[in-house]
């Protein structure tokens, strides 16, 4: 066997192997359970059903699997997006004066270990809605990562370029626009990511608490129901939802990444 | 001509330089006294840390000396200004903009306004353009203008910081060691370069160097600084070589072998380097 043969293996099958484990488990855990834990097969089954019509709607409390992703992703945007303009032109403040990381950072280090949940009765008492108060929830969970990527890509700008922006006079904004910007732009895009990630995180859980359309909120209707079977497809699509946002997050992250100046 | 606009451009006064670190005062240079005429081209050379990328990043303005002044055409040095250029060891361009972009935006910023000062008036854009591309055509990189520098070789590189700091039309021209990352051949080619291009622009350059062939070839004065710490200017050597200059002719020169002889004795024979450990 050649050493690309080998490579191929590693490549291919280990993947497959890692799946058909998790199923192998599943199985197993489904044939010796006594309270009708849902075999891979008839989950299949069920999940081409769901499938079929993902978008069909029958009132507000019964709609498909489609409009519950949707609605999610609707509110990770909006959370998110809100949390990015304030976040960003924060960090970036935050990096840039030291009067503002001392200001700041004790009230990030104090804030951000808080689970993103524990700002929901804040939000529904403020908003006076389900809705704004979940939008509220992943705004507080997905601005911290931004704040801080941002404001460490600043402070970590090679000092080769200040120095550039120094002998040439640059103003302020000019220093923003042509050096600052492009360069934290690698590490605005990490806090991006994690955010992001964070965001899909946490809307699951903010979702079972608020109810309305969802996919956290589906995930409890499911329990209410007691059908298992779709609990497991909606861990599946949560998965695979969230896999496509990083995916995507990376591809433009390595868009935006130049080589550095090598001293 | 004046003094000052002569022979005493740039002024170095009784400048020390102490740094302050985590383990006390770090005395970088003491009692540095310099003169640089207009249209001088000083090399300062010593062994590492003796401090002279400390001294250039004095003259530049990057750093504020402890004690003494510097004076560049009658005017206190209180920070750095694109009236001295400097070209940075590693290029120092910014990634993310092409070749022709890495000058424009030193050329927009000294000629893109008007100045009282300089009696000097806004120019308009494609005078701006013009202004870089004749820049990169001297170092002969107009083919490179839309290029990033991730896609250019380090001699190229060098060469747009070298155009992007001729460009702005300095007082004066600081390098440091412009040419240190480079390998033997390209930097024999950048030397004969920036010879043929200060013998045109006539521009005031000090270079922190360590290669003792770059300094007598390229100088009218190589300073020679003693070890650090506290370090500070240990000969003054006036080299009057005829220029235009030409490596090979220079190659069995007597005048230039005894310089270079001088040069090496100062810094291998009398400041013979010992590494701490």
């Amino acid at each position: 066997m050649n050493a690309s043969t080998k490579q191929r293996i590693t490549n291919f099958l280990a993947p497959i192997l890692g799946l058909v484990l998790l199923v192998g488990l599943w199985s197993i855990v489904s044939l010796t359970s006594t309270n009708n834990f849902p075999s891979p097969i008839s989950t299949f089954l069920q999940a081409l059903e769901i499938f079929k019509d993902p978008f069909y709607s029958n009132g507000p409390n019964d709609q498909g699997v489609g409009w519950n992703v949707l609605s999610s992703l609707r509110r990770v945007a909006v959370g998110f997006g809100l949390a990015a303009l304030v976040g960003i032109p924060m960090g970036f403040v935050i990096g840039r004066f030291e009067f503002m990381s001392r200001m700041f950072n004790p009230l990030i280090s104090l804030l951000r270990p808080v689970s993103p949940l524990a700002w929901l009765p804040i939000g529904l008492l403020v908003f006076k809605g389900a809705n704004p108060a979940a939008i509220w929830t992943i705004f507080i969970c997905s601005i911290w990562p931004m704040i801080i990527n941002t404001a460490v890509g600043v402070q970590r700008v090679p000092q080769d370029y200040m120095n550039v922006a120094r002998v040439l006079n640059l103003s302020e904004w000019k220093v923003m626009r042509v050096i600052l910007f492009p360069a934290v732009l690698p590490y605005m895009l990490t806090g991006v990511r994690l955010a992001v990630g964070t965001a899909w995180l946490v809307i699951v859980a903010a979702e079972m608490l608020t109810g309305g359309v969802g996919i956290g909120f589906w995930v409890w209707d499911e329990w209410n129901n007691l059908n298992v079977k779709n609990i497991i497809i909606a861990i599946f699509v949560i998965g695979i939802v969230g896999l496509i946002l990083e995916y995507a997050l990376i591809k433009i992250a390595t868009a935006f990444t130049y080589e550095e100046v090598q001293s | 001509m004046s003094d000052a606009m002569g022979s005493k451009y740039l002024q170095i006064q009784n400048v020390a330089q102490t740094f302050k670190t985590a383990k006390g005062d770090f005395p970088a240079l003491r009692e540095i006294n310099l003169n640089v005429a207009k249209g001088e081209f000083v090399s300062l050379i010593g062994h590492s840390g003796c401090g002279k990328s400390t001294l250039l990043n004095l003259i530049a303005g990057l750093n504020m000396p402890t004690q003494g002044t510097l004076i560049c055409a009658n005017r206190e040095i209180a920070g750095p200004g694109p009236e001295r250029a400097v070209v940075f060891q590693n290029h120092s361009l910014l990634p993310w903009l092409t070749c022709f972009e890495n000058v424009y935006l030193g050329v927009e910023r000294v000629f893109g306004h008007s100045s009282v000062v300089d009696r000097r008036v806004k120019e308009s854009k494609p005078e701006l353009v013009d202004r870089t591309n004749a820049a990169l055509e001297m170092v002969g990189l107009s083919h490179a203008a839309q290029k990033r520098p991730g896609e250019i070789s380090g001699g190229m590189k060098q060469r747009v910081g070298i155009a992007r700091a001729l460009a702005m039309q300095p007082q004066v021209l600081l390098m440091d060691e412009p040419f240190g990352a480079l390998d033997a051949l390209t930097r024999a080619k950048l030397q004969d370069e920036l010879l043929a291009i200060v013998a045109n622009t006539k521009s005031t350059v000090v270079m922190v160097t360590h290669d003792v062939d770059e300094a007598v070839l390229l100088s009218d004065k190589i300073v020679m600084m003693t070890n650090g710490p506290a370090a500070t200017i240990g000969e003054v050597l006036g080299i009057n070589l005829p220029r235009p200059r030409s490596r090979i002719s220079l190659a069995d020169n007597t005048d230039y072998l005894g310089y270079r002889k001088a040069v090496i004795n100062f810094l291998y024979a009398r400041q013979a380097h010992v590494e701490k450990t």
